[in-house]
C-alpha cells in the first residue's frame, strides 16, 4: 500500500530558483529505492519535501494520509526521518548518546523506550563504541553514522538517507548496506540518494533518476543502467561490469561480476 | 631526488591517547601522483597534516622521526613559507571557505591577495582557473550558497590558483556526481602534467587505478603497504588491510578462480576489456 506519495510536485526557492518541476513518485511501506542524478538535479530538494522540511509550491506530498501542507515538520518527522547530507548541519550535542537521544526524547517517549531506541539505533549504525565521545572528535564519515543513528532512534516509518555513501570506506559501505536491509525487513521504507553507482547496483532494485529538476526514469536498475539515453541525459555512467559487457556485446543487461563471469563462461564454450 | 622524505615518523596529537601515525617511512618524488588509501580513521588526514606542516606547527605535540621538505626539516620551515610550496585542499569543503568573501571570484582570489600578488595578475589567474574548472556560472555567487559539490570545486580552485609545487588533496570528490568526479581527476592529472607533485587521499579506487603512479595503504596509523599502483591494486592482501581493489581487479581475480585466467589482473576498464577479448580469441583459435 502506498505510504508516501508526491503528486505533481514543484518547488521554487524564495529567490525564484525552481529546483523541482512536476515530480511524481510514490513508495510503499518496506520498500527501498535509490535516487540518482547529477549535483543540482533536485534530489535533495525533493526528499526535503518528503518530511516537510520544505513544502511544495505546487502539487501535494501525502504521508500516511496526511497532506504535508497541513502539518508541521515536527509532526511529519514522526513518520518520515531525514538524515542530512552534511552531518555538521545536524549535530549539536557534546556527546554521541545525547545526540541520538534528542529525537526520541522530544517525541515524549518513556525513558525506557528512549534508551532502548538509542541503543538499538547505535547498534544498527555501528556507533555503539562511541556513545560517550564528542561527535566532533570522530572522523567525518563516523559523524555521518551518528546522524543516521539519531534519525533511526525516532523510529519513523520512512528513512531518507542523503548521500550516506560519500567518503565512506568499504567497511562503512557494508554497514550501510546491512542497515538498509534490516530497516526494510522491519517494514520501513528507505530512500537513498547516492552518487555511487556500484552501491546502487549492489543494493537496490528500484532506481529513480533525476535530471534538470525532473524525474526522467523510475524503474528497475537494469532498465536504468542499460538505457543509454537516460544515462546520457542524467550524465551518469554504467556500473563497471556493465561497461565490460557492453564493450564485448555479451549477456542481457549484466550488472554484477558474477553475472559477467557466468556469461563469459557460456560464450567460451 | 625526493621532494618530500618521511623517515620513521611517529606522532600523537596532544589530545589523543595513542599515536595516530606510527613509524611511517615514505619517499615522494617530484612530479609523481601518489594516492593514500585505507579505512576511515587509519591516519590518512593526519599524514597530510604532517606533510603540510600543520603537524607539529599548528597542532603541537611531539613529532618523532623526520619529515623533510626539499631536504629541510619540517620543524625548521615557517608555516607561511610552506603554504606557498604546498597547497592543501580540505576534506570538508565547508571548512575551507574563508567566510570573508562575498563571491566565488573573490574567494578564489583570497590566497593570491594574501601573497601580495598584483591585482591585474590576480584577475587573470583567477579567470583562468574559473575557466579550467568550468565554474564560470558560479563566479558571482556567494560561496555559502553553493551546493556541497560546487563548494568542493571552488575549494580546489582556490588552492590550485596559487600554483603550489605540491598539492595535497583530501577526498576532493566525496560530494560529487560521477561526471564531476572525473572532471576533478582530469584537472588533477593536468596539474601533474604541469610538473606538480600530487598527494591524493581518495576512496574511489577505480579512478585511482587509472591515474595514480604510486599507492600508500594506511591502517591503524601505519603505512602497511606501498608500491607502484599496478602492484598494490592487484594484491589481494590489500583487501585484508581494509582497502578496496578496483572492480576490474576483483573481476580478474574471480575469473581466475573460475578457471578462466586472464593472464593478468586488469586494473582499468580498458585493460579488462582487452584481456577478455584476448581470452575469447585465444579460445576461438585453439578450438
Amino acid at each position: 500500500m502506498t505510504y508516501l506519495s508526491l503528486k505533481d510536485v514543484s518547488f521554487s526557492y524564495p529567490n525564484g530558483f525552481q529546483a523541482v518541476q512536476h515530480v511524481n513518485m510514490s513508495f510503499d511501506k518496506g520498500e527501498s529505492a535509490a535516487i540518482i542524478g547529477q549535483n543540482g538535479a533536485g534530489k535533495t530538494t525533493t526528499v526535503k519535501m518528503m518530511n516537510g522540511l520544505l513544502k511544495p509550491t505546487e502539487g501535494s506530498v501525502i504521508v500516511d494520509g496526511w497532506d504535508t501542507k497541513d502539518y508541521s515538520t515536527a509532526q511529519i518527522s514522526r513518520k518520515v526521518g531525514y538524515v542530512f547530507q552534511n552531518p555538521d548541519d545536524q549535530i549539536f550535542h557534546n556527546d554521541v548518546y545525547s545526540e541520538i537521544e534528542f529525537g526520541p526524547k522530544k517525541l515524549g517517549l518513556s525513558e525506557e523506550v528512549v534508551k532502548a531506541n538509542v541503543l538499538k539505533s547505535a547498534e544498527i549504525a555501528g556507533v555503539t563504541d562511541f556513545l560517550k565521545e564528542n561527535p566532533y572528535n570522530l572522523p567525518y564519515s563516523m559523524r555521518k553514522f551518528v546522524t543516521i543513528a539519531s534519525v533511526l532512534a525516532m523510529d519513523s516509518n520512512v528513512i531518507i538517507l542523503d548521500e550516506p555513501t560519500a567518503g565512506q570506506d568499504p567497511g562503512s559501505l557494508e554497514i550501510i548496506s546491512n542497515m538498509i536491509k534490516t530497516l526494510n525487513n522491519e517494514g520501513k521504507t528507505v530512500i537513498t540518494i547516492t552518487h555511487d553507482m556500484e552501491f546502487v547496483a549492489n543494493n537496490f532494485e528500484r532506481v529513480i533518476v533525476m535530471a534538470n529538476c525532473q524525474v526522467i526514469a523510475d524503474r528497475n536498475k537494469r532498465d536504468v543502467f542499460w538505457d543509454f539515453d537516460i544515462l546520457e541525459k542524467a550524465l551518469l555512467k554504467q556500473p563497471h561490469m556493465s561497461k565490460i559487457a557492453n564493450a564485448l556485446q555479451i549477456g542481457d543487461k549484466i550488472i554484477s561480476r558474477a553475472e559477467l563471469i557466468k556469461e563469459i563462461k557460456k560464450v567460451q564454450k | 631526488m625526493s621532494i618530500i622524505s618521511i623517515k620513521n615518523l611517529t606522532y600523537q596529537y596532544p589530545t589523543s591517547e595513542e599515536d595516530v601515525l606510527r613509524d611511517i617511512s615514505v619517499e615522494f618524488e617530484s612530479g609523481k601522483f601518489y594516492a593514500v588509501i585505507g579505512a576511515n580513521g587509519a591516519g590518512k588526514t593526519s599524514l597530510c597534516n604532517a606533510i603540510r606542516g600543520f603537524i607539529p606547527h599548528f597542532y603541537n605535540g611531539e613529532l618523532q622521526g623526520d619529515v623533510l621538505i626539499e631536504g629541510r626539516d619540517i620543524r625548521e620551515w615557517e608555516l607561511g613559507e610552506l603554504s606557498t610550496k604546498i597547497g592543501y585542499v580540505f576534506q570538508n569543503p565547508f571548512t575551507q571557505i574563508s567566510g570573508v568573501k562575498d563571491t566565488v571570484f573573490d574567494e578564489i582570489s583570497f590566497g593570491l591577495e594574501n601573497l601580495g600578488v598584483e591585482e591585474s595578475e590576480i584577475r587573470s589567474r583567477v579567470a583562468d582557473i574559473i575557466q579550467l574548472l568550468e565554474i564560470g556560472h558560479l563566479q558571482e555567487k556567494n560561496p555559502f550558497e553553493l551546493s556541497g559539490g560546487q563548494k568542493q570545486r571552488v575549494a580546489l580552485a582556490s588552492i590550485i590558483v596559487m600554483e603550489p609545487e605540491i598539492l595535497v588533496i583530501d577526498e576532493p570528490t566525496s560530494q560529487l556526481d560521477p561526471q564531476s568526479t572525473e572532471a576533478i581527476f582530469s584537472i588533477i592529472e593536468l596539474m601533474q602534467k604541469k610538473g606538480k607533485t600530487i598527494i591524493l587521499v581518495e576512496h574511489k579506487i577505480e579512478l585511482i587505478a587509472e591515474y595514480a603512479d604510486y599507492i600508500i595503504v594506511m591502517k591503524d596509523g601505519k603505512a602497511v603497504l606501498q608500491g607502484n599502483a599496478d602492484d598494490v591494486l592487484s594484491n589481494e592482501q590489500a583487501i585484508e588491510l581494509g582497502c578496496a581493489l578496483p572492480q576490474y581487479a576483483l573481476f580478474g581475480i574471480e575469473m581466475k578462480e573460475n578457471g578462466m585466467d586472464l593472464g593478468t589482473i586488469p586494473l582499468t576498464e580498458k585493460k579488462a576489456i582487452s584481456a577478455v577479448q584476448h581470452l575469447l580469441e585465444k579460445r576461438r583459435v585453439t578450438s
